[in-house]
C-alpha cells in the first residue's frame, strides 16, 4: 500500500526542503518549531489492464445504457478529447485518451457508425501540434482521421460554428461548438489529474464561446471560489454546472469518459523529487547534486527542452463512463483518496517552489502571468475548507520569473504584461477596461485561429485563476525572481528566503507560522 | 582666455576612435581635445560681436566627433582646430543674455544672401558653407575661424543672435538650441499628417524627450508613442507629452496594440505615421522603417554615421525616409517664424527643469563629457559648461 500524505513537523533535525525554481531546484532550511510541510501521497497503484478497464466501463456505465446501445448507423458521433493542457508533464505513450478512443472507434465501426468526428476540446487554449495530436491519440487515429477533415480542433471563433444550446436561470448563455451540440451522441475522452478537471467543465469550457466562458472565467467567480479543487464551494463550478443542467435538457446526449491517473510523475533521474528528504539514498542525493549542479550550468532554454522532454510514468487508476454528473462524482471520489491531505489549522505563511510547467506552457515559457497563475491560481487553490494560509497572511514564492515569453504561443501574453499590467494588477479593474479590446483583437483571432497561440483574453483568464489567492494574501514574495518583473506582477522581489521570510515579518510578525507545499506531487490539502 | 580645443592630429584621433571602439572610459582622454589656457581667436571681421560665454552644452555630435565616431562625410565640411560648442548662452557686452543660431550661413560669411534664404540653414544649396571669409564649417564650434562655446569668450555674428526672454532661467535658455533642432524635426514629421496623426519617437535623450515635447506642442491631437532605454527617460518623455512609453524592444508591440495590425516578424503590418529616430543607429533605422506605416516617414533626428541597414523594407513600404538638420524658417499654419522662437514657446509650454542635469567647469572636461558620453545610464539628460564664474 502507498504511503498516505502527511504533514511534518520541522525540527532541528530536518534537512532542507526541496524547492522548485523553475528549471531548477534549490534547498531551503525552514525554521525549526513553527514550520512544518505538507507531503503528498505516494503514488497509488496503476489498474492492471486499462484497455479491458475501459471495455468494461463503457459496457457498464453509470447512469446509463452501454455506450454500443447509444450507437446506430445513420448517427453523428462526435469524440471531444482533453487537449495538451493535461497531464503535466505529459504521459507516456500510449496516452489514455488514445485507448479510450480507440476503443470507442472499435464500438462505432461495430455499429456500423461513419459519420464520426474527433474533436480537440481546447476552448481558448493554443491549437495543439501535429506532434502533440499524435502523442494523445496515436498515429493510427490522427492519420485515419486528420487527412479526411475529420479529426479537428474546436474554434470557439467560428462563430458560424457555434450554436446557442440555452440559457441558464442566471441569465447564462450555453453556446458550443455546432456539430457537437448536432450530434446524436457526445463522448468525452478525459483524463484527471486534479479534482478542478473533467465533469461539466470538460464541454462547456472546453467547446465553448468566448462569450459562454465569460460567465466564469472572471474575476467575481474567481474570486469566489474556494477552491478550485472543491467544486461544491467553487463559483466557477456552480456556473458551470448550471450551464452543464442546459446541455443535459437541450442538448446531445453525452457519454463521457473519465479516467484518473497517479501521482508518478517523474522518472528517473528525477524521482528524487517525489521523494521525501529524510529519506533520500545516497543515490537520491547524488541525483540531486548532479542534476541540480548541471542545470546550473545549463542555459535556460536547453533546461526548459529537457524539462519538456519528459515523459511521465503515470499509473491509470480508474476509469469511469456514462452519465457525467454520476462519473464525475467517482472520478472526484478517486482523485481525493489519492491527494487529500489532512491538515490541521492555517499559518502565517505559505511557501511554494513554483515548476518550469502549468497547464498553460506545455512545450514553452513559463512567462510571469503563468508564474502567478501557477502560484495563486492552481497551487494556492490545493484545498478544500480553509486556504493553508491565514487571510492577510504571506505567500512566499521560489521561481526565476524572468521577463520572457513564446512569442508564438502567447503572443497576447506580451502585450498583457507590457500594457495590462503597466495599469493595472486589479482583476476588476482590468477586466473592465481591458479584456475586451483583447478578446476582440484580429491579429489574436487570427493566430489562435490558425498558428498555436493562445486566445487573446486568455492572459486575462491566467490572471483571474490567481485572483482568490491574490485578494487572500496581504503580501506575495518572489525568491529568486528578476525584481523590476515580479514588481510588475504587484509582488515584492527577494534574494533569499531568509530576506523572503524577513520581508515577510513586516506582514507577519517575527516568529510567523510556515506552511510549505511540498511539491511535486499534487495534494489537495483539507484545512480544518 | 581659456578654452577647449580640438586639434588636428590624426594619431590622437585614431587613438580616440580605438578607445571608443573597445569601450574604454579614457578614450576622451586621449583623444583630440585639449583645454588651453591662453587661447587668443580673433573676429572674424569687426561686424561680429564678442560675447560671454555663460553655459554652453554638450551634444551628441561633439561626442562622436571627439571619440573618432563621426561620419567621414564632414571631413570637407569643418576645419580644425576649433572650439566646439554650439549650444551656447552667451552674454552681450550691453549684458543682454542671448542664445545663438551656430549654423554659418550666407550673411556670417560676407556672402549674398539668395531670395529663399530668411535663416541660416535655409536654401537649396549649401557651398556657401565653404566659401566667403570664413573657412569651411558648418557651424559655430566646427569651424577654426568662428568660435565655440567650450570657452570663456567667443565671437557671433549679428545674424546669429537670438535674445532670451527675461522669464526664461538660464538653465532654460541653454536648452533653446537643442530644443530648436527638436522643433525642425517635429515639423518636418508632421508635413502633410492632418488628421490625428500616430507619431513615434525613438530615442529619449535631449533630442527624444524635446522633439516628444515639440510634437505635443504643435499637435495636441497626435497619438505619440515614445521609446527608451532607461526608465527616468521614460518617466520624462510622459511628463512632456506622450501617450504610451515603451522600452526601444517594446516599440512594434506598442504600435501594434495602437493600431490594430498584424505583427509580421519583428515589423508591424501598419504602424505609426511618422517615425523620429533619434539614435540614428542601423538598429534604430531599421526599426523606424519597419514599424512606420507603407508610405510613411522617418525622420532621422539623431546624427547617424555609417550605418548598415536592410532597406528592402524602406523599398517594399515606400517609406519617405528624411533627415533633420539644425532648424530654420518654419512655416506653422502661414506663420514663418524661426525654430529658436518656437523652441522658446515650447519650453515654455512644457517646465522641465531636470533636462539640464548637470554643469562643470571647463577645467573638469574629462567628467562632463564622461557623464555626458553615459547621460542614459546615469540618470541624466543634458550636461553643460558652466563658465558664469569663469567671466
Amino acid at each position: 500500500m502507498p504511503r498516505p500524505g502527511f504533514v511534518l513537523d520541522v525540527d532541528r533535525s530536518t534537512p532542507p526542503m526541496l524547492f522548485w525554481h523553475g528549471e531548477r531546484f534549490s534547498l531551503e532550511r525552514l525554521p525549526a518549531d513553527r514550520s512544518r510541510v505538507v507531503y503528498p501521497a505516494e503514488p497509488h497503484p496503476g489498474l492492471r489492464d486499462v484497455r479491458a478497464e475501459i471495455r468494461r466501463a463503457i459496457a457498464e456505465p453509470l447512469d446509463s445504457e452501454p455506450l454500443s446501445e447509444l450507437l446506430r448507423p445513420d448517427m453523428k458521433l462526435t469524440i471531444c478529447f482533453d487537449d495538451v493542457s493535461l497531464s503535466l508533464p505529459k504521459m507516456r505513450r500510449p496516452d489514455v485518451r488514445q485507448l479510450i478512443v480507440e476503443a470507442v472507434l472499435t464500438e462505432a465501426a461495430a455499429a456500423g457508425v461513419d459519420d464520426v468526428h474527433l474533436i480537440a476540446a481546447l476552448g481558448l487554449h493554443r491549437r495543439m501540434h501535429d506532434h502533440e495530436l499524435r502523442h494523445v491519440l496515436g498515429d493510427r487515429v490522427v492519420d485515419s482521421f486528420a487527412s479526411s477533415g475529420h479529426l479537428y480542433q474546436h474554434d470557439a471563433e467560428d462563430h458560424e460554428n457555434l450554436t446557442v444550446i440555452g440559457t441558464t436561470d442566471h441569465g447564462e448563455v450555453v453556446e458550443i461548438n455546432r456539430r457537437v451540440a448536432e450530434s446524436d451522441l457526445v463522448v468525452y475522452a478525459n483524463v484527471n489529474q486534479v479534482a478542478m478537471d473533467g465533469g461539466w467543465k470538460s464541454l462547456v469550457t472546453g467547446v465553448a464561446s468566448y462569450r459562454c466562458l465569460s460567465h466564469h472565467h472572471n474575476p467575481q467567480s474567481l474570486e469566489n471560489t474556494r477552491s478550485l479543487m472543491d467544486r461544491h464551494h467553487s463559483a466557477l463550478h456552480h456556473s458551470i454546472w448550471r450551464m452543464g443542467s442546459v446541455l443535459r435538457d437541450h442538448g446531445p446526449r453525452v457519454f463521457q469518459i473519465e479516467t484518473t491517473i497517479n501521482t508518478d510523475a517523474f522518472p528517473s533521474p528525477f524521482d528524487f523529487l517525489s521523494k521525501r528528504e529524510w529519506e533520500w539514498t545516497a543515490r537520491d542525493r547524488a541525483s540531486y547534486f548532479a542534476t541540480s549542479k548541471s542545470l546550473d550550468r545549463t542555459p535556460t532554454r536547453i533546461s526548459r527542452r529537457i524539462f519538456h522532454s519528459i515523459k511521465a510514468p503515470y499509473a491509470v487508476t480508474g476509469v469511469n463512463a456514462g452519465f457525467t454528473e454520476t462519473v464525475h462524482e467517482r472520478t472526484l471520489a478517486e482523485v481525493y483518496r489519492q491527494h487529500v491531505v489532512e491538515v490541521e489549522g492555517q499559518t502565517d505563511i505559505l511557501t511554494m517552489g513554483i515548476p518550469f510547467i502549468c497547464p498553460y506552457n506545455p512545450d514553452s515559457v513559463m512567462n510571469p502571468i503563468l508564474v502567478m497563475c501557477m502560484g495563486l491560481g492552481y497551487m494556492f487553490n490545493m484545498y478544500r475548507g480553509r486556504p493553508l494560509v491565514r487571510e492577510g497572511g504571506v505567500i512566499i514564492m521560489t521561481h526565476p520569473t524572468y521577463r520572457e515569453f513564446d512569442p508564438a504561443h502567447h503572443p497576447s501574453y506580451i502585450d498583457f504584461f507590457d500594457e495590462v499590467l503597466a495599469d493595472t494588477t486589479d482583476p476588476h479593474e482590468m477586466s473592465v477596461k481591458w479584456e475586451r479590446k483583447y478578446a476582440e483583437d484580429e491579429w489574436y483571432r487570427h493566430l489562435y485561429r490558425t498558428q498555436n497561440a493562445y486566445h487573446g483574453v486568455h492572459p486575462f483568464y491566467a490572471w483571474y485563476w490567481g485572483a482568490h489567492g491574490r485578494a487572500w494574501a496581504s503580501r506575495v514574495i518572489i525568491v529568486g525572481g528578476h525584481p523590476d518583473t515580479v514588481r510588475r506582477l504587484g509582488f515584492t522581489p527577494a534574494s533569499t528566503m531568509t530576506d523572503a521570510f524577513e520581508l515577510a515579518s513586516d506582514v507577519v510578525g517575527p516568529r510567523p507560522t510556515i506552511t510549505h507545499l511540498h511539491v511535486p506531487s499534487v495534494l489537495v490539502a483539507d484545512v480544518r | 582666455m581659456k578654452a577647449l580645443r580640438i586639434l588636428d592630429r590624426d594619431r590622437r584621433f585614431a587613438a580616440s576612435r580605438l578607445g571608443s571602439v573597445l569601450g574604454s572610459p579614457n578614450a576622451r582622454g586621449r583623444g583630440p581635445l585639449s583645454l588651453d589656457t591662453s587661447a587668443h581667436h580673433q573676429a572674424p571681421t569687426s561686424e561680429w560681436q564678442e560675447l560671454e560665454v555663460m553655459l554652453s552644452g554638450i551634444c551628441g555630435s561633439d561626442l562622436a566627433l571627439i571619440e573618432g565616431r563621426a561620419s567621414a562625410y564632414f571631413d570637407p565640411w569643418v576645419t580644425m582646430p576649433f572650439i566646439p560648442g554650439h549650444e551656447v548662452l552667451a552674454r552681450t557686452a550691453e549684458g543682454h543674455r542671448v542664445v545663438i543660431d551656430p549654423v554659418l550661413g550666407h550673411q556670417c560669411r560676407g556672402l549674398p544672401v539668395p531670395d529663399d534664404v530668411t535663416a541660416a540653414a535655409d536654401g537649396h544649396d549649401y557651398s556657401h558653407m565653404v566659401a566667403g571669409h570664413l573657412e569651411p564649417g558648418i557651424q559655430a564650434g566646427f569651424c577654426c575661424s568662428a568660435g565655440g562655446g567650450w570657452a570663456e569668450r567667443m565671437w557671433a555674428h549679428p545674424s546669429q543672435i537670438h535674445f532670451v526672454p527675461e522669464s526664461f532661467t538660464d538653465e532654460q535658455a541653454v536648452l533653446i538650441e537643442p530644443v530648436a533642432g527638436a522643433v525642425h524635426a517635429a515639423l518636418i514629421a508632421l508635413r502633410s499628417r492632418d488628421e490625428a496623426p500616430l507619431l513615434s519617437v525613438i530615442g529619449l535623450g535631449t533630442i527624444g524627450i524635446s522633439t516628444v515635447a515639440a510634437l505635443r506642442h504643435f499637435r495636441p491631437d497626435a497619438r505619440i508613442v515614445a521609446a527608451g532605454r532607461y526608465p527616468h527617460q521614460l518617466e520624462a518623455a510622459r511628463q512632456v507629452g506622450a501617450d504610451v512609453v515603451t522600452r526601444f524592444d517594446g516599440l512594434a508591440r506598442a504600435l501594434r496594440r495602437l493600431t490594430g495590425t498584424a505583427m509580421i516578424g519583428p515589423d508591424t503590418g501598419g504602424g505609426a505615421d511618422s517615425t523620429l529616430d533619434c539614435v540614428g543607429s542601423g538598429d534604430t533605422l531599421r526599426t523606424s522603417i519597419g514599424t512606420t506605416r507603407p508610405r510613411g516617414r522617418v525622420v532621422a533626428v539623431g546624427m547617424p554615421a555609417e550605418v548598415t541597414v536592410d532597406l528592402a523594407p524602406l523599398w517594399h513600404r515606400e517609406t519617405e525616409l528624411v533627415g533633420a538638420y539644425t532648424y530654420g524658417t518654419e512655416d506653422v499654419a502661414g506663420v514663418r517664424r524661426h525654430s529658436f522662437e518656437h523652441a522658446i514657446d515650447v519650453i515654455s509650454s512644457f517646465p522641465s527643469p531636470w533636462l539640464l542635469s548637470a554643469t562643470y567647469p571647463l577645467d573638469r572636461h574629462r567628467d562632463a563629457l564622461a557623464h555626458a558620453a553615459t547621460a542614459g545610464r546615469r540618470g541624466a539628460f543634458k550636461i553643460a559648461f558652466d563658465l558664469r564664474e569663469e567671466n
